[in-house]
């Protein structure tokens, strides 16, 4: 059974999970609302400069929401010793891993498309003048950033302070990836194309086949104690 | 006889702390080995380093010439630890089909469909795990270790807190297995139990294997003897 396929059956799962209980959902989606609502009153939000930190405004709330999403990841899998279980299965680590980050991208998709109508709504932004170039930095970007939330949330599933810990140890890691993201949406704010700052394009593209390719690598290292 | 599990000098360490102590054991393919030994003696942990979820610091375990880890390894063998390893938030039937796509089974509704009969509860397939009583999570776990038919079995106690149709069920689940090949290890404090599908026996005390041999009449007779000859050997020590 490919690696590929197993990962699907993975994530269907958690999404299956995550669609009857909407702990990550209702959290993160509750936060990232909020958190625009209260800056909608904090900034003038018709003011030219919104065209400039309308990008860091944004992923600043899908990186703390997302992590709301990655600390539910491996964290699932603890009652009743399903990690163990999974680990002793025929399931590779990792694509119990890949898995993990395909539910994280999705679930964080949703949040994401929520929020960026209500920022829409609250900014005044039109997306669909560049659906094809957002959705293009979007995608990559919230890979990304999946795919690092499931790593170092199987790193972290067994500690103590893990809620804590995986934002403190991400973060950091998320940076080129959160820059790029951040001036390409910048960039669409401005009605600029997306193929104007295609160097951030390439960084985005890099990280995501760097932190995949760890991942995969690393997950087995991770998982077994 | 074919070796299904081979464990030669293995040592594991928790800091300094030596949970097991040089452990060499063989299980011929089609054996049923009991693992017998107190609270705290190593059974868990040598179980968890043959299912491949501990890393140990010496010696070698292979199972079937390969290492547990291993792609091969790991679909051949079953594993039940103290968790029942199923998932609240899922359905019966939504656990075993995922448990049976993982290892690659085909035909997943028939077979899914097949073990639910087999552990009766069919008629509440669709119902939530978190609605089920601890008898019927319980027989779902033995469904969920058993539905790709492995050929090696490693059980963690798997009597403790069991209902007697639980232990029924569990014990027709082993007597089949035994019928096909499969080679079983369990760890167990229920001595009757275990002696009765036991073939072999290892008795393990404070991480060593003190005693390894098949099991015979006179333990049958008597479940205690072991526990007695092991304290033989330590005071001969």
């Amino acid at each position: 059974m490919n690696l590929l396929t197993q990962a699907f059956a993975v994530a269907r799962k958690d999404l299956a999970i995550e669609l009857r209980t909407k702990e990550s959902l209702n959290a993160a989606g509750s936060f990232a609302i909020v958190i625009l609502l209260i800056f909608s009153f904090a900034f003038d939000s018709f003011a030219d400069e919104m065209n400039e930190f309308g990008g860091g405004l944004l992923w600043l709330v899908f990186a703390f929401a997302g992590a709301l999403v990655f600390n539910r990841g491996f964290a699932r899998e603890l009652p009743n010793e399903c990690l163990d279980t999974l680990l002793a299965s025929p399931l590779s680590a990792a694509a119990l891993v890949l898995g993990k980050a395909f539910a994280n991208f999705v679930t964080l998709l949703v949040v994401e498309f929520v929020s960026m109508l209500v920022f829409g709504i609250f900014y005044s932004v039109d997306w669909s003048s560049q659906a094809g170039g957002i959705a293009l930095v979007f995608a990559l970007t919230t890979w990304g950033v999946s795919i690092l939330g499931a790593v170092f949330g199987a790193l972290t599933v067994n500690l103590r302070l893990r809620e804590l810990m995986l934002p403190v140890i991400i973060y950091p890691l998320m940076m080129p990836i959160l820059i790029a993201a951040i001036e390409l949406t910048d960039a669409v704010l401005q009605h600029h194309s997306v193929g104007s700052q295609i160097q951030w394009v390439r960084v985005l593209v890099a990280s995501d086949i760097v932190f995949t390719a760890l991942a995969w690598a690393l997950a087995d290292t991770i998982l077994v104690t | 006889m074919t070796q299904a599990i081979e464990l030669n000098q293995v040592w594991k360490f928790y800091g300094d702390y030596a949970a097991l102590r040089d452990c060499t054991l063989t299980v011929g393919e089609g054996s049923s080995c009991a693992l017998l030994g107190r609270n705290g003696a190593g059974k868990t942990t040598l179980l968890r380093i043959l299912a491949g979820l501990t890393h140990f610091q010496r010696g070698t375990v292979t199972l079937f010439g390969e290492k547990p880890r291993g792609e091969n390894a790991r679909r051949n063998s079953g594993f039940l630890g103290h968790g029942i390893g199923v998932y609240e938030d899922l359905s019966a039937r939504e656990n075993l089909h995922f448990f049976a796509s993982i290892t690659g089974a085909g035909n997943l509704r028939s077979l899914t469909d097949t073990w639910l009969e087999r552990v009766g509860l069919a008629k509440v397939a669709t119902m939530p795990v978190r609605q089920f009583s601890r008898g019927m999570r319980q027989r779902l776990a033995l469904a969920r270790t058993f539905i790709h038919s492995p050929k090696i079995l490693l059980l963690d106690e798997p009597f403790t807190s069991l209902d007697d149709r639980a232990i029924a069920m569990l014990s027709e689940l082993l007597i089949d297995a035994r019928q096909r090949g499969a080679t079983i290890v369990l760890s167990t404090h229920q001595l009757r139990e275990a002696l009765a599908i036991a073939s072999h026996v290892a008795l393990v005390e404070n991480g060593r294997l003190r005693y390894t041999g098949e099991r015979t009449q006179e333990m049958l007779d008597d479940p205690a003897l072991l526990y007695r000859m092991h304290t033989q050997l330590g005071v001969a020590e």
